[in-house]
């Protein structure tokens, strides 16, 4: 179980300047810099918010991390609820 | 006598995220409480804030989370959520100064962590837009988030520490906490509110007795306010400065379109100083 791992991935993105651009434009050697499950470094690769969030990733980590990506706050509390938009 | 004002309001993202997604009969009386707020803040005429709010993963990671994280500066900047809440970012300047006297003073009660880079979120930067104010702040960020937050009566002792400093300044120092009420954040129950939990909590509060509080189980907590209940650390560290004084409440509503059970209230700090002056 690395969920501490995958959670200071995403504390990373949601932080650091650089690591939001490496996640946009290089996320799978981002990801493998991390030591993360192949479940969760799918999750991420995917921004699968409802596997994430199932995982235990923490929810302030992935709502606002929603959001930089520009997904509606009622679309993303519809993926985390099963009822893709 | 320097603690001239005690106030206490919630700082839900969707408040200027998404001003109008709630009907207007439960935004409004939200927005006229932050009105009233801001007039009494300006009746107080205080030359210094110090903001109490919670941690949501702006400063601090599980690597290194301290309970209570005071913000030593002349200048901050925020939201870093910008995205998230909609606020613009700029500059706010801080007090380092006085910051550093409040950790000196505070240290000799309850234990605290210092930083020089501290980032504001909207738990500060909300509250600041909506009162429009351009007062330095002392920002201190609580650990009310994940691994483990300090039990609600060091919260209260945290408060009562901060009164005992600021009160030998001649600085006028308004405090204000930031944060809950009930609310499940982020999460697929979002939207649900407490509202017995929450109106039981603000009777304390504003009653001057939240002793009853300072107890309270993690688990019963959790269950009757949501994960985002623990942001009323916030509230009853206002209560400890406040020292059982009475106060007011100026709104709550519950607003699912919020997630969060939203409130604003004011506890009449100078009263209890003419008491006590009297004696």
């Amino acid at each position: 179980m690395s969920l501490y791992e995958v959670q200071k991935l995403l504390f990373h993105v949601n932080r650091d300047p650089k690591t939001w651009n490496r996640f946009l434009d290089e996320r799978e050697r981002l990801v493998a810099e991390y030591r993360l499950t192949e479940d969760e470094q799918h999750a991420v690769m995917e921004t699968d918010f409802r596997r994430l969030y199932e995982m235990g990733v923490h929810s302030l980590l992935l709502g606002p991390l929603a959001a930089a990506l520009g997904i509606s706050f009622p679309d993303y509390l519809a993926i985390l609820r099963g009822k893709q938009p | 006598m320097s603690l001239v004002g005690a106030f206490a309001a919630s700082h839900a993202p969707g408040i200027t995220a998404r001003p109008s997604l709630p009907p207007a009969a439960e935004s409004e009386p939200i927005f006229r409480a932050y009105d009233e707020l801001r007039a009494r803040v300006a009746a107080a005429q205080p030359d210094v804030w110090v903001v109490v709010s919670s941690e949501h993963w702006a400063n601090f990671f599980l690597d290194n989370m301290p309970s209570f994280c005071v913000g030593i500066s002349d200048e901050f900047f925020g939201p870093t959520d910008e995205k998230f809440v909609n606020i613009p970012r700029r500059g706010v300047r801080g007090h380092a100064r006085l910051a550093r006297a409040l950790a000196e003073g505070v240290a000799e009660e309850v234990d605290l962590s210092t930083s020089h880079e501290m980032a504001l979120d909207h738990g500060v930067m909300l509250p600041l837009h909506l009162l429009r104010t351009e007062l330095p702040v002392i920002p201190i960020i609580v650990n009310c988030l994940a691994g483990f937050p300090a039990p609600l009566h060091r919260c209260h002792a945290l408060g009562a520490a901060i009164r005992r400093t600021v009160d030998r300044w001649p600085e006028r120092v308004a405090l204000l906490g930031s944060g809950g009420l009930s609310h499940w954040p982020a999460m697929p129950e979002s939207g649900r509110i407490g509202i017995d939990f929450d109106r039981r909590f603000l009777d304390a509060f504003i009653g001057g007795r939240i002793e009853g509080f300072l107890r309270y189980p993690k688990e019963k907590l959790e269950a009757e306010a949501g994960p985002g209940g623990h942001e009323i650390r916030t509230w009853v560290t206002v209560a400890g400065a406040a020292n059982g004084a009475r106060g007011s409440l100026l709104a709550y509503q519950p607003v699912p379109a919020w997630s969060t059970g939203c409130a604003v209230a004011a506890l009449q700090v100078e009263a209890v100083v003419k008491q006590a002056e009297r004696k």
